[in-house]
């Protein structure tokens, strides 16, 4: 397949001032994340704007949305921006800021929703992501108020009295290894309450990281009832469970946490039939000395970039259009990001990755280039592997590695 | 066996091999000189980021016996207190040439995560909410001592089973040793996923001929585990009227340190079914028997 490019788009043959032929790769559209903490500002030894990016170009990823849960926080205009303008000089994928819903992420009042929306950042996602927006009155006037600028509020689902020092999915390896349970429930009842919420008021909800077969059958159900619902799913949740606790070794410590094979299945069951639209990485850096550490007090969160292709085709197989669909379509339609996720015909920009489906990796924690290196991945031989990406016609990856 | 964290780590075999050596080191301890020079030149460091002065004090007095020479490591006042991680002081124990480290944590696992940073090996003396392995062996040895045998034996474990790490370690240990253990108490402090429950504590009485009170900690109620101190004690407390229902030879056992008056009356924990301070002298030859098979490793 001949790939024609003019000014970054998309062109019919003869038109193009350049041709990428994409041998036997496969062609995907450029992958977005919807799900990205990039730690800039605040924590840069964990990871920054630009080595974050490198991460998610070598991912196959054209953009990625960056949570708000910097130092300082993404509560305003000046902090979304500074995201945004970190990314265009990066400019190895369009970083597009998500804004917090609440003043420092603090769930007791509204941040300043419309001016992140009017800056040049042009917030439409807005997420308190790490924490749940659990006042029901706020979280409320929060899916109301995004309205006005067809935003949307991405839920972080955890009832929080439900998991006051929890450490691990709440069940048999829990009770086993002494360490305070995080319940289900305390997803399920915050998706079933903000479901209700959004039908109440007329909203479009987006659920994060959904990681409970529970919450897969109220979201089934939500969607069936019309409710504007979406929700993603990690790539970890997809695949590893709580067991990988026993260890004790905090790589496997995330939030949600790893639960149950049941639970995987319905989520591997959920993302197929479209009950849960994406698969965004949760990509969480965190420095060793919060790794290294005792599960409690080491910091919840995995890296997700460079190995998210990789799982979705071990758990979905070769299913391009579908994986496709799950990681480039839908999370640019949710994070309404036009440029990205288009098909790729004339007219489209050219943002787009080439995957070699045969070949397979060793995850090497120091290979990544992530500044830091919590992945839960190490050692696993895996599938597929991104070649080259384009940016707007512009080569961010060349035969693996990243061109700046 | 090179570390000690979990009672899982332990096969009837080898549990059975410790409590045969704590009984000829309790011998020991009944002789005028109650010192063997087994452990001699070897450095056990006592690491406590918790108070537990008799668990401290038990291991001490154990690897002392043994001639060891103790380093104790207390978090309070120490590098620990400045902020210096778990990996950095296991770094500086390594330094040290610490031939065992006996590690009492607040935080379950802490001591698995210690074993992978140091060279010798790791005794787990209380990790969080997860094991006390040394607590059930002393337990296990006590039982023995007074019934003969574990095998076979109905051992009923009551009180916070959820935020006890004796109950998980004895739970492991008692089923490797062929005894039937129950786990009593409110639904709200008993796991369903650790083994057999109950939540009638005299429908289990009864049959029980090992009868393990655990300590219930006040708090609780403040996190609605239970509504109030009386309302636990009537229901889940041992007093003398509950003792009266258990079988004659039937045992009263306690991890201490007691709430006297919460859990247990002060009726039922100086009667002569009470092992409580029997656990304590067995803890020190229990705990010798552990050092031993760790860093002597030279029974046969």
């Amino acid at each position: 397949m001949k790939i024609y490019i003019r000014d970054g788009v998309i062109v019919e043959k003869g038109q193009e001032d350049r041709l990428v032929d994409t041998g036997g790769l496969v062609a995907l559209p450029g992958l977005v994340d919807l799900h990205t903490h990039l730690r800039e500002p605040g924590r840069e030894d964990a990871e920054t704007v630009l080595s974050g990016s490198r991460a998610a170009a070598l991912g196959g990823f054209t953009a990625v949305c960056a949570m708000a849960n910097t130092s300082p926080v993404a509560d305003t205009a000046g902090v979304v921006e500074q995201v945004y303008r970190l990314g265009q000089e990066a400019g190895l994928v369009d970083v597009q800021p998500i804004g917090a819903v609440t003043v420092g992420l603090a769930g007791e009042r509204l941040a300043e929703l419309g001016a992140m929306a009017d800056s040049r950042a042009r917030v439409r996602v807005f997420s308190d992501d790490g924490h749940c927006v659990h006042d029901p009155r706020l979280m409320r006037r929060a899916l109301e108020y995004v309205k006005a600028f067809d935003g949307v509020i991405a839920q972080h689902a955890e009832e929080p009295r439900l998991t006051e020092g929890a450490q691990m999915h709440e069940g048999t390896e829990s009770a086993r290894l002494g360490l305070t349970g995080w319940p289900a429930v305390a997803e399920e009842s915050i998706i079933a309450r903000d479901v209700l919420l959004a039908a109440h008021v007329g909203a479009r909800l987006h659920i994060c990281h959904v990681s409970t077969a529970g919450s897969v059958e109220i979201i089934r159900q939500a969607k069936a009832r019309g409710i504007r619902v979406t929700a993603e799913v990690t790539p970890h949740h997809l695949l590893l469970t709580h067991e990988l606790a026993g260890s004790y070794d905090p790589v496997y410590k995330v939030n949600p946490p790893l639960r149950t094979e049941r639970d995987v299945n319905a989520l591997r069951e959920g993302l197929r039939d479209g009950t849960i639209d994406i698969i965004a990485t949760d990509h969480a850096p965190h420095a060793a000395e919060d790794k290294e550490c005792e599960w409690a007090y080491a910091r919840p969160g995995m890296l997700g970039l460079e190995t998210a292709l990789s799982i979705a085709i071990h758990v979905l197989g070769q299913d391009w259009e579908l994986i496709a669909d799950r990681m480039s379509a839908a999370p640019a339609r949710i994070a309404q990001l036009a440029n990205h996720g288009q098909p790729l015909r004339p007219g489209s920009p050219a943002n787009f990755t080439l995957v070699d489906p045969a070949a397979r990796w060793t995850v090497e924690p120091h290979g990544l280039a992530s500044l830091s290196h919590n992945t839960p991945y190490a050692g696993m031989v895996l599938p597929g592997r991104v070649v080259h990406t384009y940016l707007r016609g512009e080569q961010t990856v060349a035969d693996g590695k990243v061109t700046k | 066996m090179k570390h000690l964290l979990s009672a899982a780590d332990l096969d009837a075999a080898t549990a059975t091999e410790i409590l045969d050596i704590a009984a000829s080191m309790a011998a020991v301890s009944g002789r005028e000189i109650k010192k063997l020079p087994t452990l001699r030149g070897r450095t056990v460091v006592n690491l406590f980021y918790e108070d537990s002065t008799r668990t401290r004090i038990s291991f001490e007095a154990a690897a002392k016996r043994l001639s060891a020479d103790v380093i104790n490591f207390s978090a309070k006042g120490s590098s620990v207190a400045k902020g210096e991680s778990l990996k950095d002081t296991a770094w500086t124990l390594q330094a040290m040439g610490a031939d065992a480290v006996v590690i009492r944590h607040p935080a379950s696992g802490a001591p698995h995560r210690l074993a992978n940073w140091v060279e010798g090996s790791v005794l787990n003396a209380g990790d969080g909410t997860h094991e006390h392995p040394t607590q059930a062996l002393l337990d296990a040895y006590t039982i023995r001592s007074r019934m003969g045998k574990i095998d076979g034996l109905q051992v009923a474990i009551v009180g916070d089973v959820l935020h006890s790490r004796v109950a998980r370690s004895n739970v492991l240990l008692l089923t490797t040793l062929g005894a039937k253990v129950t786990l009593v108490g409110p639904p709200t402090l008993v796991p369903s996923e650790l083994g057999e429950y109950s939540y009638d504590l005299d429908a289990v009485l009864p049959e029980a001929d090992v009868v393990m009170m655990l300590r219930v900690q006040r708090e609780r109620m403040t996190d609605s585990y239970f509504p109030s101190a009386r309302e636990y004690s009537r229901r889940y407390g041992l007093d003398g009227a509950r003792v009266r229902r258990m079988p004659d030879h039937a045992i009263v056992m306690h991890p201490g340190p007691m709430n006297r008056g919460m859990e247990i009356t002060p009726e039922v924990a100086d009667s002569p079914r009470s092992t409580i301070v029997e656990q304590v002298t067995n803890g020190v030859s229990v705990r010798m028997a552990c050092l031993y098979l760790l860093l002597g490793g030279k029974h046969s």
